[in-house]
């Protein structure tokens, strides 16, 4: 079989795996766009891995007045758990501390249609007896009484099941700062696809993992294979010239948007080329046994 | 299948009570069935057939011909939609729980929409007294739903109001959304004693006639609910959305009563 590339850059003839997950959405408003995205961006901090944060989440798309249901500036946002309970909690959790006490916000539902989540429902209860329901055709609206005026939110919002997480490619070239400029240019093309977040800071892993650890009470663990310093082991991936690596993770809502995201990223990082130091890209999976989605490196060329 | 409809014959000797002319209650009747059904008051016993051409056979669909005598159009609706050419009765869609009842012409008699939960009713002209209000008697006027009248209402509209929305493009009589406890009345002007006695609920208008001194300046308001209801209205009811201010007064009461209540002035 001949050896995959794309502009000069080796292609691994791997598959990235990835797993079920649920996801609900908000749409956060302000009246300007630096308070929408300040909001947001603090709702979905700490929201890395589903594992230690209990949601994996991120910014979906900046939305323009038109699009937001008070016609104010606002920025969807994506959460992605394990299970409804979860995510209701995350979003409880979250938004009554990163959005209700953002000024000027509003909250709304960001998943049309699905099994409803509370958003408002628990949220209202902030208002001491002095929060107005209102219901306007299938929708209901909560105005909670806050500092700086009213905090409206949104009763519910939607559940959407079978959503995938863990999508992802890695990118292996000479040194880090070419591998960081390169993953960045990826980051960039990856995130234009709706309904898909990557979560982690600036879309960027470092540290990949591995399931599994030689400490009995970790469940995960340095994913040695890809590491520069570790080059030398037995199980190493690394060529003897590959000086950094970084992850792209990518949660969605569909396996069409993950895919098209992860293939994005993919053609972003490559175009740069050999020239600028990008060798190789890879993908993370486990032997294919966890996770239900296989993104194949080969399908997105 | 084509929408069953009632012409009337002539002017109708007495007042009728149409609540049996509802998709629920017609369902599996046949023409001869539906002529038989007794819509009179009086104990001459006038049935359908005796007043009205029937045609037509689908009782998803009815049209009927107005008449300010016509009572009880669509009470307990459940479902479907009823089209009224010309004048409308009292208790027009009265406990209403789903479907639409459209009325090109005016509702002439009180307590239209009282005690409705669901569904929509829109009245081309105007409408008479408690529009959305409680019958005497009863705890609650409108429960839910959308109630519009592109003209003027009369007194006591949305009295008792509960929940749902009542959209009055002209002007609102006196003491509207007396004794609310929810729900949102939007209209162009509201007369005197408005909301008198309100605990929950909101009263919008450009302008509102001598103001009970029982409500509270919270001062001015612009916060995003108006913005989602002027959207919402303006998809409801084209045109109207324009009723909703945008940087108005509100003033909170009725402070003799709970006082959680709000009219939004502007």
């Amino acid at each position: 079989m001949p050896d995959l590339s794309l502009n000069g850059v080796r292609i691994d003839d791997t598959f990235a795996e990835a797993f079920d997950m649920a996801a609900t959405g908000v749409i956060i408003t302000a009246p300007t766009a630096k308070w929408a995205e300040i909001a947001a961006k603090t709702m979905t901090g700490f929201a890395t891995s589903v594992i230690a944060c209990g949601c994996e989440a991120g910014i979906d798309r900046v939305l323009s007045p038109e699009e937001t249901p008070d016609g104010r500036p606002g920025v969807r946002c994506l959460i992605f758990g394990f299970d409804a309970a979860g995510l209701e909690l995350q979003l409880r959790n979250r938004v009554g501390q990163c959005v209700l006490t953002s000024p000027g916000s509003a909250c709304f539902s960001g998943i049309d249609g699905g099994k409803r989540l509370k958003l408002g429902a628990t949220l209202r209860f902030f208002g001491d007896g002095h929060q107005i329901s209102k219901k306007l055709g299938p929708k209901r609206y909560w105005r909670v009484p806050v500092m700086d005026g009213e905090f409206t939110v949104e009763h519910d919002t939607g559940l959407a099941e079978s959503t995938i997480g863990g999508g992802n490619i890695l990118i292996l070239g000479k040194t880090f700062d070419q591998v960081l400029v390169a993953a960045e240019a990826a980051v960039e093309a990856a995130s234009t696809v709706d309904g898909v977040i990557l979560p982690f800071p600036g879309g960027i892993v470092r540290s990949g993992s591995k399931v599994g650890s030689k400490y009995p009470v970790l469940m995960a663990s340095t994913n040695d294979a890809f590491s520069p310093v570790l080059r030398g082991n037995a199980n190493s991936l690394l060529e003897p010239d590959t000086g950094a690596v970084l992850e792209l993770v990518m949660d969605g809502l569909d396996f069409a948007g993950v895919k098209e995201s992860m293939r994005r990223a993919l053609h972003a990082a490559c175009s740069l080329g050999p020239n600028s130091g990008i060798q190789r890209i890879s993908a993370g999976n486990y032997g294919g046994n966890l996770g239900r989605h296989h993104f194949h490196l080969r399908d997105l060329l | 299948m084509a929408a069953l409809t009632f012409t009337l014959k002539a002017t109708p000797p007495e007042r009728l009570d149409l609540s049996a002319l509802v998709l629920e209650r017609l369902t599996g009747l046949d023409a001869d069935a539906i002529k038989a059904l007794v819509v009179g008051t009086s104990r001459d016993g006038l049935t359908v057939g005796d007043l009205f051409d029937v045609s037509g056979d689908d009782p998803a669909d009815i049209r009927l011909s107005g008449d300010e005598r016509l009572d009880n159009i669509g009470r307990g609706l459940k479902g479907g939609r009823i089209t009224v050419e010309g004048d409308a009765g009292i208790y027009l869609g009265r406990a209403m729980k789903a479907g639409l009842i459209a009325v090109s012409g005016s509702v002439r008699g009180p307590y239209a929409g009282t005690a409705m939960t669901g569904g929509t009713i829109r009245i081309a002209g105007d409408a008479a007294d408690a529009v959305g209000g409680a019958v005497p008697g009863a705890m609650h006027g409108q429960a839910g739903g959308l109630i519009t009248v592109a003209g003027h209402v009369g007194a006591y509209a949305g009295d008792r109001m509960r929940r749902g929305v009542l959209v009055v493009e002209g002007y609102v009589g006196d003491a509207a959304g007396a004794r609310m406890v929810g729900g949102t009345i939007l209209a162009r002007t509201l007369g005197t004693r408005a909301g008198a006695g309100m605990k929950r609920g909101t009263l919008i208008a450009k302008t509102v006639a001598d103001l009970e001194p029982t409500f509270v300046p919270t001062g001015t308001y612009a916060m995003p609910f108006l913005t989602i209801l002027r959207k919402w209205v303006e998809s409801e009811v084209p045109g109207a959305g324009a009723l909703v201010p945008s940087n108005p007064m509100r003033y909170r009461g009725d402070m003799a009563a709970l006082g959680k209540g709000e009219v939004i002035v502007g």
